[in-house]
C-alpha cells in the first residue's frame, strides 16, 4: 500500500528521524508525483459504475418509481428501488448497539431530506448511468417539511438529560450578580468539503467483500459492511491507503456505500459509487447548525459569579446528532455557579455529523463571544478577563489539569502579535477607510484516547515495517510512526517503511477526536519494543549469534547497527546479524489494551467507540489548549472583513513532529477563517433544501483570503495523556479562531455580530 | 450527459453555418458550456468547437481603440501591457474574474456569454420552474434564496443577475461587439429579461462573435474596476463598478466620466445618471457620494438582496474618489 521514498522525506539532519523532529511528510512525494493511488483509482475488471437518483422533496413518500424506461436506456444493467434492491440486515450504531430494525434498506420509501437516495442506476459506464437517471421518474406525496430551526414547527425539541452540567444556584446567581449580560450566538449548517468526494468500490468474491473507500475508520465501516451482508468481519477487507480530506466525515459507512455494495453483489460485478459534488452536500451530515444563549453574571471587577447557557442543535427526522455544546462553556472560567442545558431539534436533514471539532467549536464561540462582551462591559481588557477567570483546575469535573499550559498560551501569543498596543475603543484603529480590530479568542478540545495495536516486523535486509489499519488524511500518520518506529529500534528512518489503511492489518479505533496520534505512536512504541527485546534476546542467545559470547544482559542498536553498550566485541549491522542467526523476519504485534482482554473486548475496542477513555479519568482533566490572536480589517463602506494577521499560541503536549503540527494547527485556523467569515449552507424554505451545494456557490477560503499564520507552541509532555506525551492536534486550532474573529470585528467596527458567517451585509 | 455530435471548425464560415442548425452550440473554453452541460441546463445536439479557428485570438491595442479578438484568452488580455495602461479597468476586470486556471481556458466570446449564477436556474432536476430555462414555467428564485439576485432591469419572469465583470467595463466605455453582418453596442447586445428571460443576448442562430472594439478615451486610460465581494477571490460580484474618469485642466471638475455596475443588475448596467450629475461638476466626497445614489433609481429588492442597493452607490463612489485621488 506504500509508495514512499523517505530518502527524500529525511533529508537535512539525523534529528529529523527522532520523535520529536521536523521530518517532512513521508508521503508527500507520493502524492506530488501522483504515485499515490486513492481509493477511487484502482482499476478493475469488469467494472461497473452507479450512480444515485435523490428525492427532489425534502419530506413525504415514494408512491411509484418508473424505470422502465431507465432500463432500457444503453448501458443500463440495473435500476435499483426500495423494491428492487436486495434486503440488508440492520447494522449496529457506532457505540455497538444494536439496531432498531433487523433490516435495513438504504433506499428511502419515507422521504425525511431532499437528496436523499430513492433510486439508483447502475450501468457499464458512469456516463451511461448518468443519461440514465434522468430517465427515472419518481412520483412522490409530499409532507410539509420543517426546514430549519427557526421553521414554526420545529418547536423547543427535545431536552438531552445527559448534556445537562450544573453547579452552584446559577439562575440566583446570575440575577444577583452586579454586572451582566446575556446573548444569542447562531451557527448555520456547515460542511466538511473535502476536496475527495465520498464513494467507494464494491467487489464481492464469494462472500469475500473487498471495499475501495477513503475512510477515517476502516474497522469500523468493515463491520457495518459485514453486519449488513450477515458475513463474518474477517471476510470484508475495506482499502483505503490515502484520504483527500475527511474532517470527520469518512468515519462511518453510510447509505450509498450500502447501495454500491448490495448492487455489486447483486450484480456479480464489482460497482464503483462516487457522490458528485452536491449529492455531498446531502448524503452525509455536516455540522449541524447550532443556537445557544450565554448569560455571565460578574461582580465590578470582573470575577464570574454564574454563568447559565442553553443550547440547541438541529438533528435529523430520522437519526440523533448531539453537538455537545456545553463543552467549553463549562471548563474554559472559573465559576461558581454553573447552568448548561441542551436541546435537539428534529428538522428535515440528512443526520448531521462531525465537522473537526463537534461541540468545542460551536461551544467556544459562544463562551468566547460572551467573554469578550463582558470584558466590553466592564471596560477591562479582554485578554486581562480571561487571566481574571482562569480556570485552575477543571470547573466542572473538578479535577486537577493534566496539564494547562493556556496561561503560557496567552502570554506567549500576545507578545508575539504585540497585543499591549491595542487601543481599547472599538473603531480606535483604521488604515484609510478600512477599519481594525484586534480580537482575542481560547480554544480547547479534550484529549480522547483508545487503545491502538500495531505490528513492527524486522526484516532480513534490516529494513523495518510497521503495519496498521489507522490512516493517513494528511495529519501525517505515515510519517511519525517511522519516526517512532525509527527512534525506539534505533534503525535509520529511511528504513522504515509504514503501511497503513487495510483492514487486514492490525486493528486500529477511529482517526477522530484528534485521538490517532497518541494511540498510535503509544501502540507502535510498545510493539517496536518488542520486537527490539526479541531482537536483543536473540542476539544474546542464540547459539548462532556473534554475541553470544559476551555474556552480556543487554545490547544496544543505533543507526541500525548492533554493539554491546561499551563497545567491546562484534558491531553488527541488522541485516548482517539476521544472517548470521538464519532468521527472515522478527514480527512483533503490540497492543496497549489491558493484558487480559479478551477477544470480545479487542473487537470491541477497535470496531466501535464504546471504548475510548474518559478524558477526565482518574486523577486528572485532559485537554489540549490555545489562545487565539486576530486581527482584520473591515472595509468601512463595503462591509467586507478580511483576516489580516493569526497569531496562535497552542499547547497539545509533546509534538511528534512539529512540522506536521503546524500544518494541522494552520489547517484548522484557515478552517475557522472560512467558517467566520463564509461558509453556510443556505436552505430554501420552501423547498427545505441546499442551494448551495457546490464549490462555486458554498463558499471556502482561497489562499487570497489567508494571511501569514503564526503559530507557537507552549506545549510541555503530558504524560497523563499519551504514551509519549503529546496530546491532541487536529482540532484544537479551529476551536476559539471563529470567536476571536468576531471579536475583532466588534472592535474594528462596534459592531458584535452574533451569526455566522459574517458577511457583509451584516455589518453595513 | 447525453450523447452529441462533436465538431471542429476551422473557419468562421464553417462555424457560422454550423451553429446555425437547431440544437447547434458553439464551445470556446468550455468553461461555461461543460459546466451547463454537467447540471443538465445546456443539452446541444452538436457542440461545434471554434477554438482551434486561426485569427480570432490577436488582441490590437492603440491610444484610439482596442481590438480583441473572440478566441482571445481572459489571462491574455488581462495581462497585456496595453490593455493594462490604456484601458486599466478592462484589465482590471478581468484578473479580478473567476481563477487563474479559468482565465486561462476562457475566452473573451465566451465571456460575454456566460449565463446567470442563479442557483434555480442551474438545477433543473430539483427546480422546474424558471422562465429562462423553459420560458412560461415561473420563477422558482422569487420568494426563494435571493441574496445573489439583482435589484436593478428586474422583471417579473426573471430576477437573475448578469454576473460577468468584463461586460461592465465594456459598457462604460461604449464598446462594440462584432458579430460579423453586423456591430452591436455591448449595452445592446445584453437584453434586459421582460417578458422573455429566455433571451439574454441579441445574437441570432449561426451568429459568432469575432471581436469586441472599445473606442479609446482619456476616461478610459484613467479608469478602473471595482469588485466587492465575500471572498477575496474567486467568486462574483456582490457588487462592482467599472469607472472612467476626465478631469478638466484644473485638476477638479469633471470632464467626462463613465460609470458601469455589475453584480447588481440583470445586464451589466450603464449608470448614465450618475454621469449626468457629475458631468461639469468639481469632485467632491459629498457629491460623489450623492451622485452614486443615483444608480440605484427604481432598484426593487427580494430581500435579502437588499443589501446591494446601498452597497452598488459605494462602490461606484469609492471608484470615482480613487480615480479622482491619482489626479
Ligand atoms: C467557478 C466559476 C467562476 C467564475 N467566476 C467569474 C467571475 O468572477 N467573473 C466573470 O466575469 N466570469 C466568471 N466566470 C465565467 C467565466 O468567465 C466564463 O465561464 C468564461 O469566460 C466563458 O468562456 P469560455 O471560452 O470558456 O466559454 P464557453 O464555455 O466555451 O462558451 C460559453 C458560451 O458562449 C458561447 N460562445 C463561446 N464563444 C462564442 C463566440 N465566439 N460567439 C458566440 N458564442 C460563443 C458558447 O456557445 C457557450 O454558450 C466563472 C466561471 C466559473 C466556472
Ligand atoms: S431568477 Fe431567472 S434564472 Fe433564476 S429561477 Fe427565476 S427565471 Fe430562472
Amino acid at each position: 500500500m506504500t509508495v514512499h521514498d523517505l530518502k527524500h522525506a529525511a533529508s537535512d539532519s539525523a534529528r529529523l528521524e527522532a520523535v520529536g523532529g521536523r521530518l517532512s511528510r513521508v508521503d508527500g512525494p507520493a502524492k506530488i508525483t501522483g504515485a499515490a493511488k486513492y481509493a477511487f483509482e484502482q482499476q478493475l475488471d469488469g467494472l461497473t459504475h452507479a450512480v444515485l437518483v435523490g428525492a427532489t422533496i425534502a419530506a413525504g413518500k415514494v408512491t411509484a418509481i418508473d424505470t422502465r424506461a431507465a432500463e432500457t436506456a444503453p448501458g443500463v444493467l440495473a435500476v435499483l428501488t426500495p423494491d428492487t434492491i436486495m434486503e440488508l440486515r440492520g447494522a449496529s450504531d457506532w457505540f455497538g448497539n444494536p439496531p432498531a430494525l433487523s433490516t435495513y434498506c438504504p433506499l428511502a420509501r419515507e422521504v425525511t431530506f431532499s437528496g436523499q437516495h430513492v433510486a439508483a442506476v447502475v450501468a457499464e459506464t458512469f456516463e451511461q448511468a448518468v443519461a440514465a437517471t434522468a430517465l427515472v421518474k419518481v412520483w412522490y406525496d409530499e409532507t410539509p417539511a420543517i426546514v430549519d430551526l427557526s421553521d414554526g414547527k420545529a418547536g423547543d425539541g427535545i431536552a438531552i438529560d445527559a448534556m445537562t452540567k450544573e453547579w452552584g444556584d446559577a439562575q440566583a446567581a446570575f440575577a444577583e450578580a452586579p454586572v451582566r449580560i446575556c446573548a444569542a450566538y447562531n451557527t448555520p449548517r456547515e460542511f466538511q468539503a473535502a476536496m475527495e468526494p465520498h464513494g467507494l468500490i464494491a467487489r464481492w468474491e464469494g462472500d469475500e467483500l473487498t471495499i475501495w473507500e477513503p475512510s477515517q475508520w476502516l474497522d469500523g465501516m468493515a463491520r457495518t459492511y459485514a453486519e449488513w451482508f450477515g458475513v463474518p468481519f474477517e471476510n470484508v477487507r475495506l482499502v483505503s491507503p490515502y484520504i483527500g480530506g475527511g474532517f470527520g466525515s469518512k468515519a462511518l459507512a453510510l447509505a450509498h456505500s450500502a447501495v454500491a455494495a448490495a448492487a455489486a453483489k447483486m450484480l456479480g460485478r464489482p460497482v464503483k459509487l462516487v457522490l458528485n459534488r452536491p449529492q455531498n452536500f446531502t448524503s452525509y451530515g455536516g455540522r449541524a447548525a447550532t443556537r445557544q444563549t450565554v448569560a455571565i453574571g460578574a461582580d465590578k471587577t470582573g470575577r464570574i459569579q454564574s454563568i447559565v447557557h442553553r443550547g440547541v442543535n438541529e438533528t435529523a427526522v430520522d437519526g440523533m446528532w448531539v453537538e455537545p455544546l456545553g463543552s467549553v462553556t463549562s471548563i474554559m472560567y472559573a465559576t461558581p455557579n454553573f447552568s448548561s442545558k441542551q436541546n435537539v431539534v428534529r428538522v428535515n436533514t440528512v443526520v448531521p455529523g462531525a465537522k473537526r471539532a463537534p461541540g468545542e467549536n460551536p461551544s467556544a464561540f459562544g463562551i468566547e463571544c460572551a467573554i469578550d462582551e463582558l470584558a466590553h462591559e466592564l471596560g477591562i481588557d479582554p485578554l486581562e478577563m480571561r487571566l481574571i477567570n482562569y480556570a485552575e483546575q477543571d470547573p466542572h469535573a473538578k479535577k486537577a489539569w493534566s496539564t494547562r499550559q493556556l496561561r503560557e498560551a496567552f502570554a506567549a501569543g500576545a507578545e508575539a502579535f504585540g497585543w499591549a498596543k491595542r487601543s481599547p475603543q472599538p473603531r480606535s484603529m483604521r488604515d484609510g477607510r478600512q477599519l481594525i480590530g484586534w480580537g482575542v479568542a481560547a480554544g480547547t478540545y479534550p484529549v480522547r484516547r483508545a487503545h491502538g495495536e500495531a505490528v513492527v516486523k524486522i526484516m532480513a535486509d534490516g529494513s523495518v515495517v510497521v503495519e496498521s489499519s489507522s490512516i493517513d488524511m494528511g495529519q501525517g500518520t505515515y510519517t511519525i510512526l517511522a519516526q517512532t518506529a525509527a527512534e525506539t529500534l534505533g534503525v535509520p528512518v529511511e528504513q522504515v517503511s509504514v503501511k497503513l489503511g487495510d483492514s487486514h492489518f492490525a486493528r486500529a479505533g477511529v482517526t477522530g477526536g484528534s485521538r490517532l496520534a497518541g494511540v498510535m505512536t503509544g501502540a507502535v512504541y510498545k510493539a517496536a519494543g518488542q520486537a527490539l527485546d526479541e531482537l536483543i534476546g536473540l542476539a544474546l542467545s542464540d547459539p548462532r549469534s556473534p554475541f553470544q559470547a559476551l555474556q552480556a544482559n543487554t545490547l544496544s542498536v543505533k543507526d541500525g547497527r548492533i554493539a554491546s553498550p561499551r563497545g567491546e566485541g562484534p558491531e553488527l549491522s541488522i541485516a548482517e546479524f539476521m544472517a548470521a542467526v538464519g532468521r527472515d523476519q522478527i514480527e512483533a504485534k503490540g497492543d496497549t489494551m489491558p493484558a487480559n482482554s479478551t477477544p470480545e473486548q479487542r473487537y470491541k475496542n477497535y470496531t466501535t467507540i464504546a471504548m475510548a477513555l474518559p478524558h477526565t479519568e482518574g486523577d486528572w482533566s485532559r485537554y489540549s489548549w490555545c489562545a487565539h490572536f486576530v486581527e482584520v480589517k473591515v472595509d468601512e463602506d463595503f462591509g467586507t472583513v478580511r483576516v489580516s494577521r493569526v497569531v496562535s499560541a497552542l499547547d497539545s503536549g509533546r509534538l511528534y513532529n512539529p512540522k506536521l503540527a503546524e500544518s494541522q494547527w494552520k489547517g484548522g485556523i484557515i478552517m475557522g477563517i472560512g467558517q467566520a467569515l463564509l461558509e453556510e449552507g443556505i436552505v430554501d424554505r420552501r423547498h427545505g433544501r441546499i442551494v448551495n451545494g457546490n464549490f462555486a456557490d458554498y463558499m471556502l477560503p482561497t489562499n487570497a483570503d489567508i494571511p501569514d499564520i503564526q503559530t507557537i507552541s507552549v506545549g510541555i509532555p503530558d504524560p497523563h495523556s499519551s504514551a509519549l506525551g503529546g496530546k491532541g492536534v487536529g482540532e484544537l486550532a479551529i476551536v476559539g479562531i471563529a470567536p476571536a474573529i468576531a471579536n475583532a470585528v466588534f472592535h474594528a467596527t462596534g459592531k458584535r455580530v452574533r451569526d455566522l458567517p459574517i458577511t457583509l451585509e451584516k455589518l453595513i | 450527459m447525453r450523447d452529441f455530435a462533436y465538431v471542429r471548425a476551422d473557419s468562421v464560415e464553417a462555424a457560422h453555418n454550423a451553429a446555425a442548425l437547431p440544437g447547434a452550440m458553439l464551445l470556446a473554453g468550455g468553461t461555461t458550456l461543460v459546466d451547463l452541460a454537467k447540471c443538465g441546463v445546456a443539452e446541444p445536439s452538436t457542440v461545434i468547437d471554434i477554438s482551434h479557428i486561426e485569427g480570432l485570438s490577436a488582441i490590437d491595442v492603440t491610444a484610439d481603440y482596442a481590438l480583441i479578438g473572440a478566441l482571445a484568452k481572459m489571462s491574455h488580455v488581462a495581462d497585456d501591457r496595453q490593455v493594462k495602461s490604456l484601458f486599466p479597468a478592462v484589465s482590471e476586470a478581468l484578473w479580478q474574474a473567476a481563477s487563474a486556471q479559468l482565465r486561462n481556458m476562457a475566452t473573451i466570446g465566451g465571456n460575454l456569454m456566460q449565463r446567470t449564477r442563479c442557483p434555480y436556474f442551474r438545477d433543473p432536476t430539483n427546480f422546474p420552474a424558471c422562465n429562462k430555462r423553459a420560458p412560461g414555467s415561473g420563477c422558482s428564485a422569487i420568494g426563494g434564496v435571493t441574496r445573489g439576485h439583482a435589484v436593478l432591469g428586474t422583471s417579473e419572469a426573471c430576477i437573475a443577475t448578469y454576473p460577468g465583470d468584463l461586460a461592465v467595463a465594456l459598457v462604460a466605455f461604449d464598446a462594440e461587439v462584432d458579430l460579423g453582418e453586423r456591430k452591436l453596442k455591448v449595452e445592446d447586445f445584453f437584453l434586459s429579461p421582460g417578458a422573455t428571460a429566455e433571451r439574454e443576448h441579441d445574437i441570432r442562430p449561426g451568429e459568432v462573435i469575432r471581436a469586441i472594439e472599445i473606442p479609446g478615451s482619456a476616461a478610459a486610460r484613467r479608469s478602473t474596476y471595482i469588485k466587492v465581494r465575500d471572498r477575496q477571490s474567486y467568486e462574483f460580484a456582490a457588487a462592482s463598478a467599472a469607472v472612467g474618469l476626465e478631469l478638466e485642466g484644473d485638476g477638479r471638475t469633471v470632464r467626462d466620466i463613465r460609470v458601469a455596475l455589475g453584480g447588481v443588475a440583470t445586464k451589466p448596467w450603464r449608470a448614465r445618471a450618475v454621469e449626468d450629475a457629475l458631468k461639469g461638476k468639481p469632485l467632491s466626497e459629498d457629491t460623489v457620494r450623492k451622485a452614486s445614489e443615483l444608480a440605484m433609481a427604481g432598484a426593487v429588492d427580494h430581500g435579502a438582496n437588499h443589501y446591494k442597493i446601498s452597497l452598488a452607490p459605494r462602490v461606484i463612489a469609492r471608484a470615482i474618489l480613487k480615480l479622482g485621488e491619482t489626479a
